[in-house]
């Protein structure tokens, strides 16, 4: 048996180094002073750190897509947040229906739904770009926020609740003082795991962005098409490193189960 | 509480998704089925019977494939792993599994570039200690396709099992050794039928997500396309709508009837009924 685990040991050590292998080389990468990718790199130099704050698209992209990733996250949560109180407190006809449609937006392929926004949002409703890619990063997150604030509401008494109504709190009331509060550190996981989402989204944005408006992930991929120096490479250091912070944040909050749980 | 009450609640998010996904995805099906003011199927028509068209299909149906049996036959017994762990290995394993699922689709492509490209990492190691005495053409083929797409998606699949398979209950697996049974035989008798149903879970979500991925193809397939691809490609670069509407709809069926079947497969085979 000790040889078989041993053997499961070495094989799962192979699994993660194909995992983490590539983000390893790709930040090694980042320091090759040439201006071709190498690993190993022949030297180190901060260059293409630099020159990420050089090319003005990259520093614009970035900016358009924290904007639309925090104000999408907005928008989610006001219409979120009430939606995934009223599913998860009572119970009412339609219920399933209306669960399935606030989950579907993660069922249909992005590609297919982005490409049906470009036609309806931005042609035939003839939204401003930026607007049209404010709403579609707001579907993208909507059910991430609902299904991270329901499961919170889900471990949430809701005796507590009719507690404070008993004693005479109106029910905004309530929820502002008793329930909000109690699921303070889901919420902030919600938005925090919606961010990355739509920070990341390429699907969506692909085609929601145009002339003169792009996000960083799409920005990213016009680049590696016409230019193949490290600049990418450091970027995606700095994004890796974004990431990590917001993860070490969601792990403290809720801890990581909510990633293990389909 | 009053229904108009709940009702407030619901309605601005049912709106939202009316009008900004209900009405775009429905308009974009039906739209398939019109053209020049008249009922046609012609679309659909010019997809079946098209070679090159059924060759995409063909590639990403291959792509998805080899993508699901792979993660699952690697996923398997690395989820197996580290669902034996204790509490604190596994959670710094489990942790370093959702990093690369948290990277952006972009970068962890990226990265296969520089490790697949023709004066990549590979080939500069294999040309070095003198395997190959040419490099090898992956990028840009079906190959690094799939490579990136296990890449994007074992940490899914891997989450997934150990989700489900710590909460099988350790006395079983004891009961069967009392009884009788080999490591081995306790192994394939109590663990993998109980993990069955997150195995399915986790098989539609690989292989879902394989089929629509976009980014990976994009980057790693060159001209190679996929469906995904192709659909862009119509949409944007040859402004064929009623064809990239076409294609669309293609794929939210296909996505739908895996879904539907592979569900039905996991109530059957659920050993708990």
């Amino acid at each position: 048996m000790q040889e078989k685990n041993r053997g499961l040991a070495l094989f799962t050590s192979l699994v993660f180094l194909f995992l983490l292998g590539p983000l390893i080389i790709i930040s090694f990468t980042s320091f090759e002073p040439g201006s071709v990718l190498k690993f190993p790199p022949e030297g180190f130099s901060w260059r293409w750190y630099e020159n990420i704050f050089e090319v003005e698209m990259f520093m614009t992209t970035f900016k358009t897509s924290m904007l639309v990733s925090l104000l999408g996250n907005l928008l989610a949560l006001l219409l979120g947040i009430p939606a995934a109180y009223a599913l998860s407190r009572f119970d009412f006809r339609g219920k399933g229906i209306l669960n399935g449609i606030f989950i579907s937006p993660v069922l249909i392929p992005g590609i297919v739904m982005g490409f049906a926004m470009l036609k309806y949002v931005i042609v035939v409703y003839d939204l401003p770009i930026y607007a049209g890619l404010l709403v579609g990063h707001t579907v993208l997150m909507l059910p991430f926020i609902i299904r991270v604030i329901a499961s919170s509401l889900s471990n949430f008494d809701f005796a507590i609740e009719e507690a404070a109504l008993s004693l005479g709190a109106g029910r905004l009331e309530t929820f502002f003082k008793v329930v909000l509060p109690n699921i303070r550190s889901g919420i902030i996981a919600a938005i925090l795991i919606a961010f990355l989402e739509s920070f990341n989204n390429v699907d969506i944005s692909v085609f929601m962005t145009g002339p003169g408006v792009s996000t960083l992930p799409i920005q990213m991929l016009t680049y590696v098409e016409n230019n193949f120096d490290p600049t990418i490479a450091a970027i995606s250091v700095l994004l890796m490193i974004f990431t990590a912070i917001l993860m070490f944040i969601i792990e403290r909050l809720m801890g990581l189960s909510y990633f293990t749980k389909r | 509480m009053r229904k108009t009450g709940l009702y407030l609640l619901l309605l601005p998010g049912v709106l939202f998704l009316t009008l900004f996904m209900v009405i775009p995805i429905v308009m974009t099906i039906a739209s398939t089925f019109y053209q020049d003011g008249s009922f046609t199927i012609q679309g659909y028509l010019q997809f079946l019977t098209d070679a090159y068209f059924l060759k995409i299909m063909l590639t990403t149906l291959q792509v998805s494939l080899v993508t699901t049996i792979a993660c699952v036959l690697i996923g398997f017994p690395a989820a197996y792993y580290i669902s034996k762990l204790g509490p604190r290995k596994k959670g710094i394993l489990l942790a370093l599994a959702i990093f690369p699922l948290l990277t952006s689709s972009v970068v962890r492509s990226f990265s296969w570039m520089i490790i697949l490209g023709k004066k990549g990492l590979l080939n500069s190691s294999l040309l070095a200690i003198g395997l190959i005495d040419k490099p090898l053409e992956i990028l840009y083929t079906p190959t690094a396709m799939m490579i990136g797409l296990i890449h994007l998606f074992l940490p899914l699949i891997i989450i997934t099992l150990v989700g489900v398979m710590e909460n099988i209950d350790p006395d079983l697996l004891k009961a069967a050794e009392s009884l009788g049974a080999s490591k081995l035989t306790a192994f394939w008798k109590v663990i993998v039928p109980l993990s069955v149903p997150g195995l399915i879970i986790g098989s539609i979500l690989v292989f879902v997500g394989s089929l629509t991925a976009y980014t990976t193809p994009a980057l790693l397939g060159g001209k190679q396309r996929v469906i995904s691809t192709f659909l862009y490609q119509n949409a944007i670069t040859l402004n064929d709508w009623h064809l990239a509407s076409v294609i669309a709809t293609i794929m939210i069926v296909i996505t739908f009837v895996v879904i539907y079947f592979m569900n039905k497969l996991a109530t059957k085979l659920n050993p708990k009924g």
